[in-house]
């Protein structure tokens, strides 16, 4: 195995050189050689992806209800000025923000602990960084039905059993406290993605630094305010950025767990966009709110991306 | 930074990163690929919703194609509010992928005005052996548009009190056949004790949920959801007393987490003795196992002001108009809706399995009698007196007990429903609900005023 091992490592090794000096000598056909075999699969990509979001946002300009036939007909800007204005829309994008604030945060303070413990030498780490990454590996819809009925049923959940004592036990804590499962269920996804990416980041420390601090006399959480976290910055910040992406289209859980309510307290922008195509089957309407969901987010990835940059920048200066 | 020192991790990460966006846009991206069907002479597909007697219908179908070697039947199973999306895509598009459907009561006089149904007297009036007057005559009238039926019931149900009878005596309440809605928070409130809690009622959001249950109390209590004009009256005394009349039975004596509770949540608990009565669907008794098969009474829905105030609901087989094999797809229809249809289920499943309510017939067959001992006549006599064109104390403009059948309402539903889940959350007053859902109503309304 070592051998073996040993053997292949200057191969792996040898063809990166290689490539690195073939690579600035390609000519432009060659190039274009190089990436034809791929283009099928880049136009198989575009025509699925862009295709539908065109016909989103052609169908955004039509007052169309399904259950209502010959009511297709052009509106103009109706749809969306009928956005501005619906409470319900506010709503959903004001349970977004909560929604993806409060996983974000949570998972990044938990997962950053956890990526801790798991970078020190600690007993049973293999075992517990499997155990830790197991949530995101449940498939949402399994992973919130099991929280909804396993532990969080007020009849016969576990939660509600261990409770009994302090007389929480017939407490309906997801209709109770809606918001507050959601984000508990949607952290517990996301706290071993954060954890993952954290640890990367610890581990791609060196660990002199830590060493060198401790000989200057730096006690523990000064070395982790003043090194550990700044190096492992870029990464919580990165964590952070596809979290989010992920977790604002959260639909999964809601639907599962609260199915947006009760009332609308947990109706996010994806659900209310379900509930407006699927329920009320007004598609000119939900093409609006799915174009609105798409433009947020692009501006709000961008603004992410700018503060990600200059971060790097004010990095690099130090 | 030393920016070469940190080359082989950085390459790690880049590997877990990757791997991490790989692995959610996988899990995004695998959906079911559905569909197919045989290529051998003429393929029926029948979209169905996945309850225990369409499963039963499924088993039976070799049955079907020992005597009809020219049609196939594939059928499509999903779960209510996924085949409702389906079909109702499905046929608004009139895209023809289903020749059948299960709907229920609500969608057919909806869609069959729209068009979207075939209209199947021409074909009933082919078949001598049908018998169309055999069918229960509630369910009749609720599946018939223009004076011609659009769909044929495959199962039917009303609502009804069930209680055990031990549970009860024990406490020294005896529940009359005909209760009115006091004297079952009367007796809810005295057999309640920390073990057993006296009722359970839906709170499950949703329109087929809590609604239904909470919209037959509102038209006994002497509410209506519009009156002549299509105004709202949502925030009428009737709606208030009955409302605040559920949500403090919930409180005072039901089920907890009475939010998240729905037919199913309260199948378990009442199976498993957690609360000594039930009111709900007539069909719930044939899913009763151990003390609560054997234990239970059946009385007719609690009433208050109106007599008779249980709902009505139906699943039907019918026919997309878009359909290009109506003759196939009829000749199936007409098999697992015949009267011979509940004998072979007898024989081959068992009494018990025998879907409710669709034919009189059915009631007169003596093993099915003897299955159904405690709430075949409860059930019978419920989707008797069943009227679906007079739903409430006062005259409304439109069908529907536990519905409204306008084609908003689906939507409307779900919200005021969720509103009314805030109530039972204790989240929310009542009253400010019913502003809230009277304004929904209203604006739903609108659409019909003259």
């Amino acid at each position: 195995m070592k051998i073996a091992g040993r053997s292949i490592l200057p191969t792996v090794a040898g063809r990166g050189g290689e490539r690195v000096i073939t690579a600035a000598s390609i000519s432009r056909r060659e190039g274009w050689a190089r990436r034809l075999p791929l283009l099928p699969a880049l136009v198989y990509v575009f025509v699925m992806t862009q295709i539908p979001f065109l016909l989103t946002i052609y169908y955004s300009f039509f007052s169309w209800n399904l259950l209502k036939p010959g009511s297709f007909r052009f509106s103009g800007l109706d749809n969306y000025s009928t956005l501005l204005t619906d409470e319900t829309v506010r709503t959903a994008v004001l349970n977004t923000v909560v929604l993806t604030v409060c996983v974000i945060g949570i998972s990044v303070i938990l997962g950053m602990g956890v990526a801790m413990i798991l970078n020190s030498e600690v007993f049973g780490k293999g075992l517990m960084r499997t155990l830790m990454i197991a949530p995101f590996l449940i498939m949402p819809t399994a992973g919130a039905l099991v929280w909804k009925h396993m532990l969080l049923n007020p009849l016969y959940g576990l939660l509600p059993y261990f409770l009994t004592p302090l007389g929480l036990g017939r407490v309906d804590w997801v209709s109770r406290f809606p918001m507050a499962t959601v984000v508990t269920v949607e952290v517990w996804r996301w706290t071993p993605f954060m954890m993952l990416i954290i640890l990367a980041g610890l581990q791609s420390q060196n660990p002199e630094v830590l060493e060198a601090a401790k000989v200057d006399g730096a006690n523990a959480l000064q070395a982790f305010r003043r090194i550990t976290l700044p190096l492992a910055r870029p990464f919580i910040e990165l964590g952070a950025l596809l979290g989010s992406l992920f977790v604002v289209q959260t639909y999964d859980s809601i639907y599962m767990l609260t199915y947006g309510g009760p009332g609308s307290d947990t109706t996010n922008i994806p659900f209310l966009l379900y509930l407006v195509a699927f329920q009320g089957y007004s598609i000119g309407k939900a093409s609006a709110i799915g174009v609105v969901a798409v433009i947020l987010t692009i501006i709000v990835a961008t603004f992410a991306l700018r503060t990600l940059f200059s971060i790097f920048q004010v990095e690099a200066r130090r | 930074m030393s920016d070469r020192k940190l080359r082989p991790p950085d390459r790690i990460v880049a590997a877990t990163i990757l791997g991490l966006i790989i692995a959610l846009v996988g899990a995004a991206c695998s959906g079911g690929a559905g569909g197919g069907g045989g290529n051998s002479a003429t393929t029926v597909t029948l979209g169905s919703v996945d309850n225990p007697s369409m499963t039963d219908l499924k088993k039976l179908v070799p049955d079907f194609q020992a005597a009809h070697p020219g049609i196939t039947v594939n059928i499509v199973t999903l779960p209510e509010d996924q085949i409702r999306q389906q079909v109702t895509q499905d046929v608004a598009t009139q895209s023809g992928r289903f020749d059948l459907f299960t709907i229920g009561t609500y969608e057919v006089p909806l869609w069959a005005k729209l068009g979207w149904l075939q209209d199947l007297a021409p074909y009933i009036a082919k078949d001598s052996s049908y018998a169309p007057d055999d069918l229960i005559p509630g369910v009749r009238t609720a599946l018939t548009y223009n004076n011609d039926l659009y769909a044929v019931p495959f199962y039917g149900e009303s609502s009804m009190l069930m209680y055990r009878k031990d549970l009860l005596a024990a406490v020294g309440v005896t529940m009359p056949d005909h209760p009115t809605w006091d004297q079952v928070a009367a007796a809810a409130q005295k057999v309640n004790s920390s073990s057993v809690n006296g009722i359970c009622l839906r709170g499950l959001p949703g329109w087929g949920e809590q609604l239904a249950p909470l919209d037959t109390v509102v038209n006994t209590f002497g509410g209506r959801w519009f009156d002549q004009n299509w105004t709202a009256q949502l925030t009428t005394p009737a709606w208030h007393d009955a409302l605040t009349f559920y949500t403090n039975l919930l409180k005072n004596a039901g089920e907890p987490g009475a939010g998240s509770a729905g037919f199913t949540e309260c199948l378990n608990a009442y199976n498993n003795g957690k609360v000594a009565m039930w009111y709900d669907a007539t069909v719930a008794a044939s899913f009763f196992t151990g003390a609560a098969a054997t234990n239970s009474g059946y009385a007719y829905a609690p009433t208050k002001v109106k007599d008779w105030s249980g709902w009505l609901w139906a699943w039907t087989l019918a026919m997309g108009s878009a359909s290009k094999k109506k003759d196939a797809a009829w000749t199936f229809m007409d098999w697992a809706t015949s009267k011979a249809y509940a004998n072979l289920v007898g024989t081959k499943l068992g009494w018990q399995r025998v879907a409710p309510g669709t034919r009189t017939s059915t009631y007169s067959i003596p093993q099915y009698q003897q299955a159904s001992a405690g709430f075949a006549q409860v059930t019978l006599d419920s989707i008797g007196h069943a009227d679906i064109t007079h739903p409430t104390v006062d005259p409304v403009p439109y069908i529907g007990i536990q519905y409204v059948d306008i084609t908003e309402f689906q939507q409307l539903g779900d919200q005021v429903s969720q509103e009314f889940a805030k109530v039972i959350a204790g989240t929310e007053s009542v009253d400010a609900a019913l502003q809230k859902a009277n304004a929904m109503a209203q604006t739903a309304g609108n659409a019909y005023k003259h």
